[in-house]
């Protein structure tokens, strides 16, 4: 068995696009849940609508990579305000079920073959990063130490991304520390009651919808900066990927995001380089190295209820702070 | 109205052996004080506002009138359509029709956040403190017209620190003045059930109402707290606000009311002053017990007296019965 290579690509991960992009549709879903209340079931979409509001303004009408952040971020906050305008009157749970057939439709939408001009539709869209990696200051070759050695154009991906998590982070946490944050939070206990004390519920909740909402967009983006948008990736258990990455580190917390996000994926890698090294090893004579790569799937399914049972609030979280046990 | 709320220069209210007895606000009325009276300041004034849930009407109030800056205590049996009233009035539910004005401008229709921010706060039957907030935080989210509580504004400090600052500083009055003080960074979680009482009292009182409507305030708080609770109420009224709550215990109502309004079957059956009203035959058979003699469908008119001896008991366990459904309905909303 290769520990080296083992460990070796466990610790890169950490640097990994798939890592950074999580974390912000995680911070996304904290906004969402962690502070508003917002049972949001459908962050996969909108992952998709800001990673193909990316790819389809850089291809179809060739916009340079700024301004097709900008269309995918936007195209995010409308499809909040769509989403938030018939639900969000509703009590919790409907938003739940309306999030995560509204994130299914947009998967359906870039899948069918009628846009396939524009969405490439099953081949999902590539070849965007011209004007991106046009923009990279960076000089040719490769840089870092250890595990991480990446061309000038990895290191242009992650640093950008690594900045749009930094001032994401910094705008949740201003925001959360202030009244905003604190009629926000007041909503999450019990919405009828800071109605009585004057506040309009219902405007802050879309607020929150629409700011987490362009996060898990912004998180779609990097996820999808370096390589492709395909309609394969944005499925529903890419949401209880993010869910299990936000409730890991701490639903009600700013950092939690980012350490859940962190130690999913560097986990994610070591298991899907370790089950298959145990297979050959001859450790796990009942399943074939495929099966032992799947594996990891179903641990995560058994992370993710294990977690919201006996550890609702996170690693980060406070404990009395988040319960699912009233 | 005055926008502190000073710690009081009588140290002795912090234990009163023996409540004192404040005089009450008589001459509200005009004419007879039959329901529907007019009076002679009024602040809320309800006309033909019916509310029905399927086929039972939880409220259908013709006119009623609230006097202004003094303590009206809103009774009736369960069911009555008390709390039903009380969700119209501060927008949480619409009714079928009517209409009703508030210090003098209309606010039918209008939202609940609205009705608040204009000056009317009210609280909950069953307690909403916002448990995972702490106490204080709990208080300074009742302030109104807090710069930090907008999107663009909030992410500069500098413009909302100050008026957050002075916020605290007048919650912790407030606190120190409901005995919350020494809890205000515990989670509101952990209080007590009368405890949240008086958070959600204190909450309220942070926005600086003109009217505070209270839903039971003293239900499940022990005797001791009630004391507190009552001389907290009858400070209200020193300070000029109005007061308009509902309350089963009569010892309560017949202590600080100012003017008692009684409600059955979604009617106002009675109005006038406690004494008096509590000698109406009406009210006891709606309401304080006896009701061998009269149906509580004679008290609102809708049987002739007549029947009452010939009206089978069946029939009077069925209008409890649904009368206790609407109850449940009420809660359930």
């Amino acid at each position: 068995m290769d520990w080296l290579q083992i460990f070796s690509n466990s610790l890169s991960s950490i640097l990994s696009p798939a890592t950074i992009g999580y974390a912000l549709a995680a911070l996304g879903l904290a906004v969402h849940f962690g502070y508003a209340g917002l049972l949001n079931m459908g962050i996969a979409g909108f992952m998709a609508i800001g990673a193909y509001g990316y790819a389809i303004s850089s291809l179809s009408f060739g916009f340079p990579w700024w301004l097709a952040i900008l269309v995918g971020l936007g195209a995010s906050a409308i499809f909040a305000l769509i989403l938030g305008v018939p639900t969000l009157r509703l009590r919790g749970d409907y938003l739940a079920i309306v999030t995560i057939a509204a994130a299914e439709v947009v998967r359906l939408l870039f899948l069918t073959t009628a846009f396939d001009e524009y969405t490439g539709s099953a081949d999902g869209l590539s070849g965007y990063q011209g004007s991106f990696r046009d923009a990279n200051p960076i000089p040719d070759g490769i840089y870092g130490f250890g595990p991480w050695m990446y061309t000038a154009n990895e290191w242009w991906v992650r640093i950008m991304g690594l900045v749009t998590l930094a001032i994401a982070v910094l705008v949740v946490w201003m925001l959360m520390r202030s009244p905003w944050g604190r009629v926000l939070k007041g909503i999450r206990e019990d919405e009828d009651a800071v109605r009585a004390l004057g506040k309009n519920a219902f405007a802050y909740k879309m607020q929150a919808l629409v700011l987490g909402g362009v996060l898990a967009a912004a998180g779609g983006i990097v996820y999808a900066l370096d390589r492709a948008a395909s309609p394969g990736v944005y499925v529903t258990s890419l949401t209880f990927f993010v869910w299990t990455a936000l409730l890991l580190g701490g639903a009600a917390t700013v950092f939690g995001p980012l350490l859940g996000s962190l130690i999913f994926w560097v986990l994610q890698t070591f298991l899907s380089n370790f089950l298959p090294a145990l297979v050959q090893a001859g450790v796990l004579p009942f399943m074939s190295q495929i099966q032992a790569g799947t594996l990891r799937f179903i641990l995560v399914g058994v992370a993710l209820m294990l977690l919201v049972i006996f550890m609702p609030q996170g690693i980060l979280g406070n404990k009395k702070e988040l319960t699912f046990v009233k | 109205m005055s926008s502190e709320f000073p710690a009081p220069d009588e140290p002795t209210t912090a234990m009163p052996a023996s409540p004192v007895e404040r005089p009450k606000s008589t001459g509200l009325h005009v004419g007879d004080a039959k329901p529907g009276v007019a009076k002679i300041d009024p602040i809320i004034v309800v006309d033909g506002v019916r509310r029905t849930f399927g086929g039972l009407t939880a409220v259908d109030v013709e006119h009623l009138e609230i006097p202004r800056g003094v303590i009206t205590a809103l009774i009736g049996p369960n069911g009555a359509g008390k709390t039903t009233l009380f969700n119209l009035l501060t927008g949480f539910d619409k009714p079928n029709e009517g209409s009703w004005t508030f210090d003098g401008t209309s606010i039918s229709g209008v939202p609940a956040y609205k009705v608040a921010r204009m000056g009317q706060v009210r609280t909950f039957q069953l307690t909403k403190a916002l448990g995972l907030l702490t106490v204080v935080e709990n208080m300074k989210l009742g302030a109104k017209g807090q710069r930090g509580e907008r999107f663009w504004s909030s992410l500069i400090p500098a413009a909302w620190r100050k008026q957050d600052d002075e916020i605290e500083e007048r919650a912790m009055k407030l606190l120190a003045k409901f005995k919350l003080d020494a809890k205000s960074n515990d989670f509101a979680a952990s209080l007590s059930g009368g405890q949240r009482k008086l958070l959600e009292m204190a909450r309220a009182l942070m926005s600086q109402p003109k009217l505070v409507m209270l839903d039971e305030p003293m239900a499940g708080v022990n005797p001791a707290l009630t004391q507190s609770l009552l001389d907290h109420i009858l400070d209200l009224k020193d300070e000029g606000m109005t007061v308009l709550f509902v309350e089963h215990d009569m010892h309560m109502v017949r202590h600080i009311a100012d003017w008692v309004v009684v409600m059955a079957e979604g009617r106002v059956v009675a109005e006038g002053d406690p004494y008096s009203v509590m000698q109406d035959p009406a009210v006891i058979d709606a309401y304080l017990g006896a009701h061998q003699e009269l149906d509580l469908g004679v008290v609102t008119g809708r049987y002739a007296p007549e029947g009452a001896e010939a009206a089978p008991d069946a029939e009077v366990q069925e209008k409890l019965l649904a009368a206790g459904i609407a109850e449940l309905e009420e809660e359930e909303k």
